[in-house]
């Protein structure tokens, strides 16, 4: 690991903080734009799909469990599971077709 | 109701965020580890930044020793919707509330506190939040320790089987509103088929993590904010 690791979580950290902490202390009126609204409003859609796939594909050891797992999520997160039965739920489908191809 | 009784009823309030965390953090303990960070370090990241699709996006940037200002943006981009959050949860705090307890609310703004804030009845009180904090950090930061630490000696299986744990919070964040509005679905359709290009293109798949995640969230939400706004009335409390 580079010696830069703490710089990094400071400035993680600063830039995450301030976004949290300037609404609060400072902004005390609705924001008006319907535009930037509108985009605030997307803007964690888009990243966490963007964040999630491909990317899921290639987050396990083979590429049928990534896809098996990724499916489980699909289908409890559509069923409005709760976050940890969706996480562990998919987890545990990676896990059986991972040992069920380790016994093939 | 008393400051300390409304610490203690935000502490008992968040056991559920408690657990989540704890198995969530776990697995990014362990990408942390698989990165080179030390236990300490994955722990310190997690007491310091509370965001678990930052702190993942960030594992890749350090990862590939990419630059500061790369993060910075990253960051900014993937977290902005606590900007959304800090603002809605400004709206719900007496107006008198010290500027401290501003500063010390925003340090605990995520996904979930704020979904349990916005839902308690009447104003936020600043006990209520700290409660809610300490329970639900305690369990980020000690199941990032753990994930870092048992990495190592955890079976490959289980290891491989945790990497997509992190991806099916995100997907359980976003595909209950994609299913029930038209315009996240498409969204989230959109950001997903642009990462995939982003992925698989000549010159597009050198463009590192980080900076598809930025270029593909600018360009996704914007077309949805163009093309699909939505009206005011709408906006006020939304995740």
């Amino acid at each position: 690991m580079t010696p830069n690791v703490y710089m990094y979580i400071l400035v993680m950290a600063l830039v995450t903080y301030l976004i949290r902490a300037l609404p609060l202390v400072l902004i005390r009126k609705e924001i008006k734009s319907r535009f930037i609204r509108s985009f605030l409003y997307y803007v964690p859609f888009a990243t966490l799909a963007a964040m999630t796939f491909p990317s899921i594909l290639t987050s396990t050891d083979m590429l049928l469990s990534a896809v098996i797992g990724f499916v489980t999520a699909l289908i409890l997160a559509f069923a409005k599971k709760s976050l940890i039965v969706v996480a562990i739920g998919a987890s545990c489908a990676v896990l059986i077709v991972e040992t069920l191809a380790g016994i093939l | 109701m008393k400051n300390t009784s409304l610490f203690k009823k935000g502490l008992i309030d968040g056991i559920p965020i408690f657990l989540g965390y704890l198995a969530v953090s776990f697995a990014f303990g362990i990408q942390a580890a698989d990165i080179d960070l030390s236990p300490f370090q994955a722990g310190l990241l997690s007491l310091l930044n509370v965001t678990s699709a930052g702190q993942f996006a960030g594992l890749t940037v350090i990862a590939t020793a990419g630059s500061y200002i790369e993060l910075a943006v990253l960051q900014l981009i993937i977290n902005l919707r606590y900007f959304l959050m800090s603002a809605a949860l400004s709206q719900k705090l007496p107006a008198d509330t010290p500027t401290i307890h501003r500063m010390g609310i925003a340090y605990g703004v995520t996904d979930e506190i704020f979904g349990l804030s916005v839902l308690a009845d009447g104003p936020l009180r600043p006990a209520y939040s700290y409660g809610l904090i300490v329970v639900s950090v305690t369990g980020w930061v000690l199941g990032t320790v753990l994930g870092a630490a048992a990495g190592a000696i955890l079976p490959h299986l289980l290891i491989s089987a945790l990497g997509v744990a992190l991806y099916g919070m995100f997907i359980a964040i976003i595909i209950p509103p994609a299913r029930d509005e038209g315009p996240v679905r498409i969204t989230v359709f959109m950001a997903m088929v642009m990462s995939s290009i982003f992925t698989v293109l000549p010159v597009l798949r050198n463009l590192s993590g980080g900076m598809r995640i930025i270029i593909v969230t600018i360009t996704a939400a914007s077309i949805s904010a163009l093309l699909m706004p939505r009206d005011i009335e709408e906006g006020g409390d939304e995740q």
